[in-house]
């Protein structure tokens, strides 16, 4: 704590209303690692002892790697289908002022606050509708849509950021809009992009609502733990899946936001560099 | 130099945005291997025409000419022009060798040379040794050069620059000065600055357009500009001027006689203006033209009375306001201090002479509004 300054002074009431707003936040949530490890079969305290049994069984189940390989695969596709959209959404939303670009913005962000469970039946009832059998892709479809606004959010800073004259001076050097496009634009914007890929992914690979409308006979790892906890012998599993796939997507979001700042230089640094030695 | 001769030939270009226009019916001729700065306020249009020149900006009308080929539909990444970027536009992700060797793909040449080429390059520059650093490693100074050398090395015809000093601080600009000069002699390219800065356009220029409000007012050499300004405008831009209302009387004997507010009545040369008699018009007279003097010169040389009013001491020379006796009329004097200032030399209040000689007085028309 810096202290010192008016602006910076700490305050004893906010510092404790922040630790008790994490605490319950996320306690309920480290329950599902602290009884992944718990010997006895059903949740409750006293703990009985430390096992990695429930983990050492995930690996001996078929099901479950199948559905871990479905995740993977359909997330993988929607994060790089979504960020080459969202990378073109961004470019074109940046490039000059479109008329009403506004709207095309909040339209591109609007499946962020439309109930899943919405975008489930109607996706549901189109693909019934034309006749398109629900699988995997049905479901990659559906992961596209709520996926899109992310991408697009995570790239739209990056584009925003970006002088246009750079632009100029790749063209001026020789440098058509292609070359310029990847010599210079895409450089520029790859943290962007890498980070949208791994929130794109993670996204996809936590989606339930509507993976759970439009998957046919292939189980994604969500609807996979949703299918287990009718037995009750399969809970401390589900609890050991779950916890693996807790780690999972802190580490790739957390990821993702790191990469995503990189080059994002804060005010304050851009203006310490430009007063720098000459 | 007369039209349709020029290395760079800019003939009646317009720019409008929308009902604006930015630039109205422009032409100019530029020689080869000519420093030709374009000179003007902001908004004056300067940096529209580099930007045209670029191909950054299409014409709205007329032809730009480089080297005999029409312009037009010509794209900015095959135009034999390059530029130097106000904000010098230094790809943030490359170091300074990448950047300065960025242009060099499309020539298909073999690493070790196109090694050397950069090499040859940060030399000339004076950035030898700085291949490897970051650009934001480096000061607002090397990222100029680093731009320079950008586009330096494809060897272009015309190297534009828009304003590039313009974010130095004032001792590494004048030093910039300089160097830019010594590049342009030594490389012989022909180089299009845009400045704001009347100094430095004086300092760097074979030759100067001066803008204003879209339009060209004149183009001339240095001297030209400062010496005989075409109108009121150009005199008022380059440099301190007086400006006093005058009236021609009379034209006889190869001489004008002008009757100008608080100086009485002057005679100059013929040629001096084209104005007829009767014609209202201004005489301007630039502040170091002047002298002051403790008593009336003895040589019948113009003179009047004046009171001192304010000094500055400016180092090198003496900046004075002087009021005209008899009047409100305030004139801006400037004398070097040829010997060590003596601050008790000159009296405020106290009395001074005024005294300029005839070829001192340039001759002015009211402006056409």
């Amino acid at each position: 704590m810096s202290g010192g300054s008016y602006i910076n002074r700490p305050n004893r009431a906010l510092t404790a209303y922040a630790l008790v707003f994490l605490t319950v936040l996320y306690l309920p949530v480290l329950a599902l690692p602290l009884f992944s490890f718990n010997e006895s079969i059903s949740v409750r305290f006293p703990l009985q002892g430390f096992t990695l049994q429930w983990y050492v069984d995930l690996w001996s189940r078929d099901s479950v790697l199948a559905a871990l390989w479905n995740s993977v695969r359909v997330g993988v596709c929607v994060s790089l289908l979504a960020t080459a959209l969202g990378l073109l959404a961004a470019r074109a939303i940046t490039l000059r002022r479109l008329p009403g670009q506004n709207a095309i913005v909040a339209f591109a962000m609007l499946p962020l606050v439309i109930p899943g469970i919405i975008f489930g039946v109607a996706l549901l009832i189109l693909f019934s509708r034309i006749g398109v059998p629900l699988s995997l892709i049905t479901v990659g479809f559906g992961h596209l849509v709520i996926c899109l606004p992310f991408a697009v959010a995570t790239l739209l800073p990056r584009f925003e950021g970006f002088d246009r004259s750079i632009e100029e001076a790749s063209a001026d050097l020789g440098e058509n809009g292609w070359w310029t496009f990847w010599r210079v634009t895409f450089p520029m914007v790859l943290p962007g992009v890498v980070a949208s890929l791994l929130l794109t992914f993670t996204i996809s690979f936590d989606e339930f609502i509507i993976t759970f409308f439009l998957s046919g006979y292939d189980a994604t790892l969500p609807i996979y733990i949703w299918s287990q906890l009718r037995f009750p012998r399969e809970f401390p599993s589900v609890l050991a899946l779950s916890t693996l796939i807790l780690a999972a997507s802190f580490i790739l979001v957390f990821t993702a936001l790191w990469i995503g700042r990189i080059g994002l230089a804060r005010p304050e640094e851009a203006e310490a560099r430009k007063e720098g030695p000459a | 130099m007369t039209p349709g001769d020029g290395f760079i030939s800019i003939r009646n270009v317009a720019k409008s945005y929308g009902a604006f226009r930015a630039i109205e019916s422009i032409s100019m001729e530029i020689g080869k291997g000519e420093f030709f700065s374009l000179l003007g306020a902001s908004g004056c249009g300067k940096t529209t025409l580099l930007r045209m020149l670029a191909g950054f900006e299409d014409v709205s009308g007329g032809e730009i000419w480089i080297d005999g080929q029409e312009m037009s539909a010509v794209p900015p990444f095959r135009r034999p022009v390059n530029m130097v970027f106000q904000n010098y536009a230094i790809f943030p992700h490359m170091n300074v060798a990448e950047n300065v060797g960025y242009g060099l793909r499309k020539l298909n040449l073999p690493k070790t040379q196109r090694r050397e080429m950069v090499e040859e390059m940060l030399d000339l520059v004076r950035l030898a040794g700085y291949g490897g650093r970051k650009a934001n490693e480096l000061s607002g100074g090397q990222r100029q050069r680093v731009a320079l050398a950008r586009a330096l090395i494809l060897k272009p015809k015309v190297l534009l620059l828009d304003e590039p000093l313009g974010a130095l601080d004032r001792q590494l600009r004048e030093q910039m000065q300089v160097e830019l000069r010594r590049l342009q002699r030594s490389i012989g390219i022909t180089f299009v600055f845009v400045t704001h800065d009347q100094e430095e356009a004086l300092t760097l220029s074979d030759r100067i357009a001066v803008m204003d409000g879209g339009a060209v007012l004149q183009v001339g050499s240095p001297a030209d500009l400062y010496e005989r300004p075409a109108s009121r405008k150009v005199a008022g831009f380059i440099g301190t001027m007086n400006f006093l209302r005058a009236r021609v009387a009379e034209r006889a004997n190869g001489r004008a006689h002008l009757d100008v507010e608080a100086l009485g009545r002057l005679a100059v040369p013929a040629e001096a203006t084209t104005l007829a008699a009767g014609s209202p018009a201004w005489i301007a007279i630039r502040p170091e033209r002047f002298a002051l003097s403790d008593a009336p010169p003895a040589d019948g040389s113009y003179a009047v009375e004046a009171s001192l009013e304010l000094t500055t001491y400016l180092g090198e020379r003496c900046r004075h306001v002087v009021r005209l006796a008899g009047h409100e009329t305030r004139i801006a004097v400037s004398a070097p201090n040829a010997r060590r200032h003596q601050p008790a030399s000159l009296d405020l209040e106290k009395p001074v002479w005024l005294t300029w000689s005839e070829d001192a007085v340039i001759v002015l028309e009211e402006d056409r509004t």
